[in-house]
């Protein structure tokens, strides 16, 4: 188990290499900012880029954009948007913002979500099962972007309960600030919660109509006791993953809901630099959420044989 | 009597000259599609989704062509305005509604006063009164204010505008020819208390702005009779009460200013009256058509990348599951490192890269493509690999057949309800993806297309608490054509897997 983790790690880094290698080639072919002639600035951005080697061949130039990120974890300066400024510090200044938000939202949305799963299945094919299911399909299907403009609209305009826009400020736990990222919590909380409610629901039909969950109600378990111990457990071979993944997810973010809340995080970052044509903001944003979509991947992966050992399946290859 | 006593005579054929057949079903064959068909019909949630999604599809066909309005339509004064059709306001509904919160007795005066002079009323009711006590010069005086629904499009009323010569004459023939009146009496600012900017008042005020009335009730006009001042000559027709001596423009330096009604100006320039069933946007355009364009770009953008990534995917998977081995390994390698590259990242560059050389549709496409069609040759692979141990592909090859024949004749056909119902599915998350791309304006289809959905709907954003219609209707349609496509792509799904067959019956 442990060489099948170390390999689908080594591979993921491979991978992860590879996009780095394709998507920093793309960038460094775009043509550069044209800087002011006369700027005292001028002189030393054009130095910086002869150091960094914007003259010699591609594959020179990406080695020495690892060389300095291994050796000193240079991301490079920002060039237009925060002029001078070093990326990976400003980067890492606009995380905790994107974290909070994604925090609270998917800590109240998993439970949620797994409870409304789990009553859909014990009551299936009742009113209750149906009125969430049908609800469950509905919220996944509407993007999430129409919740916010409703929650804006309806709660924050309407009935003034929240603030429109989040606070600024960095006390990210205050009551102040809690209010005020209410919002955005919630527009990212619908399609979690009907994601969770959809796959537990699945799960737990499936478990339910096993044999050995009639083995467990035969040798006297009493149906509270089967469900939980027997069922929900099987069950959760599918829906741990996901949240692991979810949590892996926390620090990408969504970069409408960030826009539309004005969320100083990441994903305004990465917006701000596609549409400033900040290419090292853009070129760090581009490993950041690779590097976030490779991992929820690889932990989904490898969790499932950490947790079911029927699925261990990769380590004998 | 017993058996074996029966003579040899007495035994007679059943048939002696005709030859058995089975009999002929007398059922109806049901072939596969005709099977799915009816499945499908069987799921009502399915079905009202296909309907409405139907009506969807032919709103985004027909509504640009029959909405009298195109995506160069953009006025310039209805901005963000509410849904308005003359015919249905008086009964309440399509009237503009706009809200006004705390109107004072001069701004009353002045909406009142439009009413009066123009025939067209923008109060449509007062919604609330409020009462509010100030102290002035020593005295307590009670102050009333007002929340007021104003019809928008009236509410507009009269505008400053400057005409050259000819364009003041053709004005003046058209309202000759159709009794429309469009040029009203001027007022001079000198006569209402040196206001320049409100081409609205045209009545005597006292000092303290508001209206100053005759014994009746009646607004006293203003207007001026300065034939000094007079521009152009004006032989048009003349609103009532007309003495004949009120002076319909002022004379600027080469042309014209007059007070115009900009309702009946826009009938002049565009030949009807407005009409915004769904009000217009940020951009004076008319939201119904806007709507209407935005999903008949995204329907057929959806539907052409589905196409082709249907056609890379299914043929890419079969390699893949056919063979097997080491190039599914190599081919999987591949798809593995294209599918980790993040869909903005991907759109970005290719818009950096491509949108000047072969313009911005095609790149954006290019990048759905880039990494759309992994999942499908996913699928196509997993039914390749159901299918090609099965015997009749044994069979198959026994008899000779060449792998290319046994890959798209024998296997592809039996995988294909699979993966056609699964473009269902993947249109709306298409469509999705499409329309957050042109809301974050990373790509910008507005030349190309007249608007987008998620064009329209950034737009609106912008003006949430002004105009939430411009937001709400987008939202609508999005939402109703994803959760339509989504039900009516499930319905299908089920309906083409031979496994649940009969389980609900």
């Amino acid at each position: 188990m442990f060489k099948y983790a170390l390999q689908r790690i080594f591979y993921m880094f491979c991978v992860f290499m590879i996009i780095t290698l394709m998507c920093f080639i793309l960038i460094r072919m775009l043509p550069l900012p044209v800087l002011p002639p006369e700027d005292p600035h001028t002189k030393v951005v054009e130095m910086r880029r002869e150091a960094l080697g914007y003259n010699e061949p591609y594959l020179v130039q990406f080695w020495l954009f690892l060389k300095n990120i291994v050796t000193d974890w240079n991301w490079g300066l920002s060039e237009k948007l925060y002029f001078g400024q070093d990326v990976w510090k400003i980067f890492i200044g606009k995380l905790p913002a994107t974290m909070i938000v994604n925090l609270y939202s998917i800590l109240w949305t998993i439970p949620v979500g797994i409870g409304l799963g789990v009553l859909a299945a014990l009551k299936k094919n009742t009113w209750i099962d149906y009125f969430i299911s049908t609800a469950t399909m509905v919220v996944i299907s509407v993007p999430s972007f129409v919740y916010a403009f409703l929650i804006q609209y309806l709660l924050c305009y309407k009935l003034q309960w929240f603030p429109f826009l989040m606070k600024g400020g960095t006390d990210y736990f205050s009551w102040a600030m809690f209010k005020s990222i209410v919002p955005p919590i919630l527009s990212l909380s619908f399609g979690v919660i009907a994601g969770f409610t959809r796959t537990t629901r699945a799960e737990l039909t499936e478990v339910l109509t096993s044999e050995f969950m009639l083995l467990a109600r035969t040798k006297g378990l009493t149906k509270a006791q089967a469900t939980v111990r027997h069922a929900l457990r099987n069950c959760f071979v599918v829906i741990v993953p996901g949240i692991f993944g979810e949590f892996i997810g926390i620090l990408g973010g969504s970069l409408i809901i960030e826009g539309i809340f004005a969320i100083p995080g990441v994903g305004g970052l990465t917006l701000n630099a596609i549409n400033g044509l900040d290419y090292n903001i853009f070129m760090l944003s581009t490993c950041f959420y690779t590097a976030i979509g490779l991992a929820a991947g690889l932990v989904v992966d490898i969790s499932y044989g950490f947790i079911d050992p029927r699925i261990r399946m990769g380590s004998k290859k | 009597m017993t058996y074996e006593k029966i003579p040899a005579e007495k035994f007679r054929f059943v048939q002696e000259n005709e030859k058995l057949h089975d009999k002929e079903l007398q059922t109806k064959a049901r072939g596969f599609f005709a099977d799915a068909m009816i499945r499908f019909s069987k799921n009502k949630s399915s079905v009202i989704a296909a309907y409405i999604l139907l009506f969807l599809v032919l709103y985004a066909i027909f509504v640009p062509f029959i909405s009298g309005y195109t995506a160069n339509d953009k006025d310039p004064m209805y901005v963000n305005y509410p849904a308005f059709n003359s015919k249905l306001a008086p009964y309440g509904i399509m009237n503009g509604k706009y809200v006004m919160g705390s109107q004072n007795d001069k701004s009353m005066d002045i909406w009142y006063g439009v009413g009066e002079e123009t025939g067209k009323n923008p109060v449509i009711r007062v919604v609330g009164t409020h009462e509010t006590t100030v102290k002035k010069r020593g005295k307590e005086v009670v102050q009333y204010t007002y929340d007021i629904e104003v019809n928008r499009y009236y509410a507009l009323g009269i505008m400053y505008r400057n005409f050259n010569q000819a364009d003041y004459e053709k004005l003046q023939a058209w309202q000759n020819e159709t009794g429309i009146q469009v040029i009203y009496p001027y007022v001079d600012p000198e006569d209402i208390n040196g206001i320049s900017d409100n081409p609205n008042i045209w009545f005597k005020l006292n000092s303290d702005g508001t209206a100053k009335k005759d014994e009746n009730g009646n607004y006293i006009p203003a207007y001026s009779t300065r034939a000094d001042k007079q521009g152009f000559e004006y032989n048009s027709i003349r609103i009532d009460g007309d003495p004949g001596n009120w002076v319909y423009s002022t004379a600027k330096s080469g042309s014209v200013q007059c007070r115009i009604l900009y309702y009946n100006y826009y009938i002049y320039v565009n030949g009807h009256e407005p009409s915004y069933i769904m009000g217009t946007n940020v951009m004076g355009m008319d939201m119904f058509t806007c709507i209407g364009l935005g999903a008949r770009f995204s329907l057929i953008f959806a539907i052409l990348v589905s196409a082709i990534n249907l056609t890379i995917g299914a043929i890419y998977g079969s390699i893949q599951g056919y063979y097997g081995g080491w190039i599914d390994m190599t081919l999987d390698r591949i798809s593995d490192v294209l599918s980790g590259v993040p869909f903005v990242v991907v759109t970005t560059l290719f818009q950096l890269h491509l949108a000047q050389k072969v313009g911005v549709v095609p790149s954006f496409l290019f990048a759905f493509v880039l990494t759309g069609w992994i999942s499908m040759a996913a699928l196509t692979r997993k039914q390749f690999y159901r299918f090609k141990g099965q015997e009749f592909i044994l069979a198959a090859r026994t008899l000779g057949a060449s792998d290319r024949r046994l890959m798209f004749k024998h296997i592809f056909p039996n995988a294909i309800g699979t993966i056609i119902t699964s473009c269902a599915l993947i249109i709306p998350g298409v469509i999705g993806s499409e329309t957050s791309m042109t809301y974050l304006g990373i790509v910008d289809l507005t030349t190309y297309a007249g608007t987008t959905i998620g064009t329209l709907l950034s737009q609106g954003n912008a003006a949430v608490t002004t105009a939430p219609h411009a937001m709400l209707w987008p939202s609508m349609f999005l939402g109703l054509l994803m959760i339509c496509f989504n039900l009516f792509g499930n319905g299908l799904r089920d309906a083409f897997n031979p496994t649940t067959r009969g389980v609900e019956d």
